[in-house]
């Protein structure tokens, strides 16, 4: 599916068109982020993160599957074995800290991915699919990323294991037996470490599964951009490759610069020193947080500390999920016939003044002692990040008068638009 | 992805004969493309032998013990080796065989260190395709030749642990080891 | 309609967790929190410097030895250091028969060959070090049931680690006037003793580093409390983190490459997109 100008591959050397006619592979990846691709030509630098995040999923699976290859998956060993990979192991020490370094700045691109999202609607008819097909992505990337932290057996990965399933304990009737049966047993013990290592091990092959039903679901209406305008002709678009391409390998240059600054000479900074130390079933560490990606939704966790007819527990276990799970409705809570943030002056002033102050308070206070004032400034900020979304989105769509939009991408990009004055002579006609 | 750029990029060529890819767009993709290789190294060499494995094992055995007709079974870097204290008549047997006819001609005085020729040690490892031979412990079947026998394919080896028929190519391997008083250390 | 249902939703989570905020400020306002011993009193790390910081580092193999030496003779009586193996020391600049030699001076449990039973023998290159105690069980009950942590990671399993372990070997002290005024359950019971680097105040270790002159550096050099203290916390940090040189340095190429390779990819960038310049039309 694609506009009608888009080029058609053609293989000029005999073998590959004789993988044309067998198996047109090469076809498919030419139209997917080839020259057959069109796209319009005026994405800006927040669209450099969809490609930036199939990186970091191929970057987690080859350096994961390498650790696989020296990790013991048994609570007597597991530890052991990544102190064994960090000292012993050729290269060990290079493979570990690029596949935890390389979770933290996926989740960076993710959480750029989505904001890009939010602010220019990027959820909104024709593209609902490629929305919540991405929120799936997100929520397996962060199931992913647990059992991943869980697998060196330390005290964080041993009490995050601990308080993460004990969420599920807070589930009225079945929580208990359901926590048991997630774990193996009455504590995360070896059942736990190794349904964690294969379900690890399997959920990255998942989501590069669901990642192309992502971009097939995306190739469909074709991608979006900053002014929302649709594509209207050839002139609003250029082919992906070279423009994007070579957007796309900048883009993928400055951010392997910021990762690798911090696997080579910070690569602990975005851990816990805790997870130093063996896991220790009868000690809780003093001050325990999860990975710093889970920050917002571990302080909407803690957030809720009165029990108003529910338990207090079970309010923040439903907040935490509901957080998340109200991405998925985005589409039709946002009624705004515009899609950029660009044309509409009042959600651009929640969005820059609201959500963005709100999620950065929750990245701080996710990771804060359990204590005053952090915890009534989370308080707030849960409040607002549920008004955001399910109050403010949709009264604003609904009485915000947009600003004027541009007749195309090209009259965006060029400052005028041959086919918009005919538009307007062809009007009065009309 | 540098070399799907990089093929694409030809293709954009072939096509419209008029975009002309200049320096700077090939030293980028072959920059990109350096870069590969290199990272390839790391994810080949981290399956070779970790430091902890290559780091020199030496095994010692104590052989004060170890009457004529004996054998001991030891581990040297994870793999059987075989301590026999010859009897006269093994090395007699030993040194009666035409060393011109074997499959791999070696002496017994070759096989073991000058003032300790009744000591052989060798890796109980067959040469054919690495089983271990029998004959080491008590009661073992050692082949028609009194030495080890492989059961997996069928490799006789003599009392100098020669290899003399079967499809094993060449005798039990003799590790470098020293022996001192009583003390033997393999490795 | 489902707009109608997010707005209920919205507002039910905003009202139950805005009752949890006026619940919680109505109980700090009339409990207010008191200050802790350890809010008062705890102190951060000094600030101490070695050849590993910052972005040049080197390791200082004189006093890395040092420090092994000062774990050898102080530490090691009840901390165990069961990452590291003796063949590690060459690392530390000792030659392969003084790592032979240093190895066979500890003595490692083993397996006697004749009977089987549990016995001990000297000490290999591939050998770790050994733990001072059999199990955890027997190290508790030694130490008044404070259990020595083991020593291989501990500057990556502290914040500020080498830091960390210099100011706690250097900070012992009597607890303050002020101390035993404002809190006189945190001053230290028996067995244990005022540290303010510590965590909650209170250590168990009683002071390892007593005088100087404790140990004495086979290199000549003056062996205060503070020269150990800084030693052994530069040999801890080589434990936890043998590569940190090689990584440091590893960096350096890859970041000069990837500026090298991220600079001809926005220059390829501005050529591929020359002709696609938006040219405003005046």
């Amino acid at each position: 599916m694609s506009f009608p100008w888009a080029k058609q591959y053609e293989p000029t050397n005999p073998l590959m068109k004789y993988l044309d006619e067998k198996l047109p592979l090469p076809r498919l990846v030419y139209n997917a982020v080839g020259a057959g691709y069109p796209v319009p030509r005026n994405l800006n630098y927040m669209w450099n993160f969809g490609v930036l995040a199939g990186f970091c999923l191929v970057l987690q699976i080859v350096t994961g599957v390498v650790l696989a290859m020296h990790y013991a998956a048994n609570d007597a060993v597991a530890f052991n074995s990544v102190e064994h990979i960090m000292r012993d192991v050729n290269w060990g020490w290079l493979m570990r800290y690029a596949h935890a370094n390389g979770a933290s700045f996926f989740f960076v691109v993710l959480y750029l991915h989505i904001f890009r999202g939010f602010y220019y609607s990027s959820y909104k008819a024709p593209r609902e699919m490629v929305w919540l097909i991405g929120v799936v992505i997100f929520l397996l990337t962060m199931a992913t990323a647990f059992m991943g932290y869980v697998l060196p057996w330390g005290q964080m990965s041993f009490w995050g294991a601990k308080v993460i399933t004990g969420l599920f304990g807070a589930i009225p009737f079945v929580g208990e037996p359901l926590q048991v049966w997630l774990l193996g047993g009455y504590a995360p013990d070896n059942a736990a470490l190794n349904r964690f290592f294969s379900l690890h091990f399997l959920l990255p092959f998942v989501i590069a599964g669901v990642v192309i039903l992502h971009i097939w679901a995306l190739h469909i209406p074709g991608s979006s951009n900053p002014t929302g305008v649709e594509v209207k002709s050839e002139s609003d678009t250029v082919p992906f490759h070279p423009y994007y391409t070579a957007k796309d390998g900048f883009g993928l240059g400055v951010a392997l610069l910021v990762y690798c600054a911090f696997v080579f000479f910070m690569p602990n900074a975005l851990g816990h020193p805790d997870n130093y130390i063996p896991a220790n079933p009868l000690s809780t560490p003093a001050h325990i947080v999860p990975e710093w990606y889970f920050y917002p939704f571990y302080a909407i966790l803690r957030a809720f500390t009165f029990d108003f007819i529910l338990p207090a527990k079970l309010w923040g276990v439903l907040a935490m999920f509901a957080a998340i799970l109200v991405w998925f409705f985005l589409p039709w809570l946002d009624k705004s016939p515009v899609r950029s943030g660009n044309y509409r002056p009042m959600f651009r002033k929640f969005f820059w003044f609201g959500l963005i102050p709100t999620m950065a308070a929750l990245f701080y206070l996710g990771g804060a002692p359990a204590e005053e004032p952090y915890v009534m400034f989370s308080q707030i900020f849960t409040a607002y990040y549920f008004l955001h979304f399910l109050v403010i989105l949709p009264i604003v769509s609904s009485i915000e008068k947009p600003e004027p939009l541009p007749f195309s991408i090209t009259e965006e990009v060029l400052g005028s638009d041959d086919k918009a004055v005919l538009n307007n002579k062809a009007e009065p006609a009309a | 992805m540098a070399t799907t750029t990089d093929t694409a990029n030809t293709q954009v060529v072939a096509e419209d004969g008029v975009r002309r890819r200049d320096f700077i767009e090939i030293a980028a993709v072959a920059t990109a493309g350096v870069g590969g290789l290199f990272t390839i190294l790391p994810l080949v060499s981290q399956m070779a032998p970790s430091k902890d494995v290559l780091a020199e094992s030496t095994t010692e055995l104590d052989i004060s013990a170890l009457e004529p007709g004996q054998s001991i079974k030891a581990v040297f870097r994870k793999q059987p080796v075989f301590v026999r204290n010859l009897t006269q008549a093994e090395m007699d047997d030993a040194n009666a065989v035409d060393v011109g006819d074997l499959r791999d001609p070696q002496t017994l005085a070759e096989r073991t260190l000058a003032g300790s020729e009744n000591i052989l040690v060798v890796m109980g490892v067959c040469t054919h395709l690495g089983c271990v031979p029998l004959g080491a412990a008590e009661g073992e079947v050692k082949g028609e030749y009194g030495g080890y026998f492989c059961p997996c394919h069928g490799s006789h080896y003599d009392t100098a642990a020669r290899i003399r028929k079967g499809p094993a190519p060449t005798n039990l391997e003799v590790p470098a080891y020293t022996i001192s008083d009583s003390t033997l250390v393999i490795g | 309609m489902i707009r109608l249902v997010g707005i209920l939703v919205g507002l039910g989570f905003t009202f139950v967790v805005l009752l949890s905020f006026v619940m919680g400020a109505y109980n700090a306002a009339t409990e207010p929190a008191e200050e802790t011993a350890e809010h008062a009193f705890h102190l951060d790390p000094k600030h101490v410097e070695f050849e590993h910081d910052g972005l040049f580092p080197a390791w200082d193999v004189a006093q890395l030895q040092r420090g092994y030496q000062v774990y050898k003779e102080v530490c090691s009586a009840c901390h165990s250091l069961n990452q590291v193996a003796f063949r590690n020391l060459e690392e530390l600049g000792y030659s392969e028969e003084q790592v032979k030699a240093e190895a066979a001076s500890w003595t490692v449990p083993g397996i006697n060959p004749d009977t089987g039973e549990a016995s001990s023998r000297p000490g290999l290159p591939t050998d770790d070090f050994p733990s001072p105690y059999a199990n955890n069980v027997a190290a508790a009950a030694a130490n008044n049931n404070a259990i020595p942590p083991d020593l291989s990671l501990l500057t990556k399993a502290r914040h500020h680690g080498p830091a960390y372990v210099y100011s706690l070997l250097t900070g012992y002290q009597e607890p303050s006037a002020e101390l035993a005024e404002r809190f006189p359950d945190s001053l230290p019971g028996t067995g244990l003793h005022h540290n303010p680097y510590f965590a909650n105040l209170n250590l168990a270790m009683a002071p390892p580093l007593t005088a100087d002159g404790q140990v004495t550096y086979a290199d000549g050099t003056d062996a205060t409390i503070d020269q150990m203290a800084k030693d052994v916390a530069a040999f801890l940090t080589w434990t936890a983190e043998p590569a940190l040189i090689d990584r440091i340095k590893l960096g350096w190429m890859v970041m000069g490459f990837l500026l090298f390779a991220t600079i001809l990819a926005w220059l390829a960038k501005k050529q591929v997109w020359a002709d696609m310049k938006p040219k405003r039309k005046d």
